[in-house]
């Protein structure tokens, strides 16, 4: 594979990655705004040999890669808004039964149908806490395609590193929108494989007791191994237990490894933070807006960033603590109530500082839109 | 092919005593100890039918035998 | 081998209730294994969760306990990523039926070669007796204190009118018949179900007036009658046990085979 320049659709750049980052099996269920990841795929998957099978629904999708992920594929599943709360219960087995794989929401506005065609950020929440019980999770976002490529190749990455689910969660104007994306070359960009376990046959494997870095390598179903995989809380051989300690232990491991490497898997861009008085944070297509307005307002003189979050999930608290320091006014740009307004708040030193520029009615925060607000938090009028 | 009856092994930590083998027992082998578990009391008249085996919802039952005609091959 | 090769006996006693039916079931299927020289490491089998499902501990094979409901969707994963493996799926009737009826009926159309194991106790056992789809109007239950007014679905009929190759049923009475079913079912290249009646003395039989496991055999005796014995002009009220529908469709794995050698030609 050699780098190549394409014009794309950012659902299309979603599946060009996926298939870098190694993806051979996928099962989805048709639902707008992310339809055309399932269509790209039907037709790229067979023709290198991978699997695409079309469930009955989106609770049957999950279940159908966590099945295909335990015989040693890469996979993946994509929806959006009801497709994505159908799928909550197959995803809290996916974090329980350790199994890497990746969903991709394609946010749409919500609740309910809501607006199937029309751009929302407002599954942030859910993404993080959708399915029940505690639980870590990992979400990424991209607001441009070539950083769609680079997180959608990350997510598959993080998924094995971890043996989680991680979502990748865009939004409508990302997922339809097209724009130049360079397909990188094989290798340009690390590729994470499956970490097989070395345990010979006849030999005591554990499918789950962490090694001393905390991963736990996998042995394929069909192989040598023959093990228990189950949603309830388990030990390290797979079995269900109510043993308290192992309960226990299995809570605390299930959310440390993703709490305690927070800041390796935390993505941000930024832009002009150094000595900006004014920092706005967003993500997604949001960010595409709030940047224009922090380029248009810099030319003028302004001290005014950008803090883009492609990691929303572990929330990089620290890291905008850190960028805020020295703020008098943080911004935050989503497409919902303030989803991610509440963990700006919490992580930064002055709450009171941080304000909400927004936009719910199914149509693209604009720059314009930003501008607006920004001139009425400054006290400079509409 | 007769078969002839070797043992009836009867696991009594995994018997619940549900009784299924005693009831259906052809030959009336079987009954129910003091523990309420299975019992092969009258061994001399099984027919080696293999139900009480295969009807065990708790795996217990084990019934050797050997075929007449191999028992002199395989002993 | 012996049956104590195929299961994980440091979990034996297992937990089902004395009497319980799935214990029986899981024995026959072990010999169908057994019988069929399978290697263990060729079969994989999915549970969803109920009494039912709890097999899949017991049994030493790749084993994944799932969700209620959604075994046979996650199956649907393992077949088609490696469909090298035989893909082996017991069930409860409410599992299969009620939560799950929606991946039963489509799993049944897509042909995939998946053998699905309805245990049909016609209750839900491990939340205390309530009744299931497959409970039947006129029983009685924990949450149908004043008799059931839901009708019961007919396990073979909605598997054939569905598109299943191979649709048998037996008992837990008839175990000879029920090894024999399950091997042809696991043998056939194509979507299988294998309902068997097995009682759940506990809860099923307590509610309805049997109060032992030999009482709800004995029942599957009196009250089933096999296919092939069926006379001309028969008009019994019986339960019937056989294959029902044994035939070959287009197995999907190997359709998508056929898909994979188009694609890869560049053909559209």
């Amino acid at each position: 594979m050699t780098e190549s320049l394409a014009f794309m659709q950012g659902n299309e750049v979603c599946v060009e990655a996926a298939l870098y980052a190694g993806l051979d099996f996928f099962a989805g269920y048709p639902i707008t705004p992310s339809t055309e990841i399932a269509e790209h795929l039907a037709r790229r998957l067979p023709s290198i040999g991978g699997k695409y099978i079309q469930m009955e629904d989106e609770i049957a999708s999950v279940c159908a890669i966590v099945g295909a992920s335990l015989t040693g594929h890469k996979v993946m599943t994509a929806t959006s808004g009801p497709g994505f709360s159908l799928m909550q219960e197959g995803l809290g087995f996916a974090v329980m039964a350790e199994i890497p794989m990746v969903l991709v929401n394609v946010q749409r506005g919500g609740p309910s149908t809501g607006l199937p065609t029309g751009p929302a950020q407002g599954d942030v929440m859910q993404a993080r806490w959708g399915t029940h019980g505690d639980h870590a999770m990992i979400v990424l976002t991209a607001s441009g395609h070539q950083d769609l490529f680079s997180v959608t190749v990350e997510a598959f990455n993080l998924a094995e590193t971890y043996r989680t689910p991680v979502i990748l969660l865009l939004d409508e104007v990302v997922g339809h929108m097209r724009e130049r994306v360079m397909i990188p070359e094989k290798n340009q960009i690390p590729v994470i494989d499956r970490l097989r376990t070395s345990v010979k046959a006849g030999v005591d494997y554990h499918p789950y007791l962490p090694r001393e870095d905390g991963r736990l390598p996998m042995s394929d179903f069909g192989g040598e191994h023959r093990y228990n995989v189950t949603g309830l809380y388990h030990d390290m051989w797979g079995f269900p237990s109510t043993n308290p300690k192992v309960v226990h232990g299995l809570i605390r491991h299930l959310t440390d490894k993703i709490r305690h490497h927070a800041m390796e898997i935390s993505r941000v861009k930024e832009y002009h933070l150094e000595d900006a008085r004014t920092v706005m944070i967003s993500y997604g297509s949001s960010a595409r807006s709030a940047l224009h307005v922090v380029n248009h307002r810099r030319a003028r003189g302004e001290r005014i960033g950008l803090l883009e979050l492609q990691t929303l999930w572990p929330f990089p608290y620290s890291l905008v603590a850190e960028k805020c320091e020295n703020a008098r006014l943080i911004v935050v740009v989503e497409m919902n109530l303030g989803q991610m307004l509440l963990q700006v708040k919490r992580a930064v030193r002055h709450p009171d500082r941080v304000m909400l520029a927004n936009r719910v009615d199914g149509v693209l925060i604009t720059p314009s839109d930003i501008q607006s607000i920004l001139r009425l938090i400054q006290g400079k009028g509409v | 092919m007769k078969k002839i009856l070797k043992d009836i092994r009867i696991n009594k930590a995994w018997c619940k005593g549900c009784g299924i083998c005693v009831h259906f027992c052809p030959g009336k082998v079987l009954e129910m100890d003091e523990n309420d578990k299975a019992n092969a009391r009258y061994p001399e008249l099984c027919i080696c039918c293999m139900m009480c085996e295969l009807r065990c919802p708790d795996l217990a039952i084990e019934v050797i035998s050997d075929d007449e005609s191999t028992d002199e091959v395989s002993s | 081998m012996a049956v104590r090769d195929y299961i994980r006996q440091r979990f034996f006693p297992h937990l089902w209730c004395p009497g319980c039916g799935h214990g029986i079931v899981m024995n026959g299927l072990i010999r169908a294994i057994d019988h069929m020289a399978i290697p263990k490491n060729d079969i994989v089998m999915v549970s969803g969760i109920g009494c039912s499902s709890r097999i899949t501990g017991y049994v030493d094979v790749h084993t994944l306990h799932t969700l209620h409901g959604r075994a046979l969707a996650f199956a649907a994963g393992v077949k088609l990523s490696r469909p090298e493996l035989r893909v082996i799926v017991p069930m409860g009737d409410g599992d299969a039926l009620s939560i799950g009826g929606n991946h039963f009926i489509h799993a049944a159309r897509r042909n995939m070669d998946i053998t699905a194991i309805v245990m049909n106790n016609r209750i839900y056992g491990m939340t205390g007796g309530q009744f299931s789809p497959l409970s039947g109007s006129g029983t009685q239950a924990s949450t149908a204190p004043f008799g059931n007014i839901d009708p019961a679905f007919d396990v073979v009929s909605l598997a054939k009118a569905a598109g299943a190759g191979f649709v048998a049923r037996s008992t837990t009475y008839h175990v000879t018949e029920m090894i024999d079913l399950l091997k042809q079912a696991i043998s056939h290249r194509g979507f299988s179900v294998v309902e068997i009646l097995s009682q759940c003395p506990t809860y099923f039989g307590k509610h309805n007036g049997m109060e032992s496991a030999v009482d709800m055999m004995e029942n599957f005796r009196k009250n089933t009658k096999s296919l092939g014995k069926i006379p001309e002009g028969y008009s019994e009220d019986k339960v019937l046990r056989g294959v029902f529908v044994n035939e070959n469709r287009p197995e999907y794995c190997q359709e998508y085979e056929r898909i994979i050698a188009s694609a890869m030609k560049g053909e559209t």
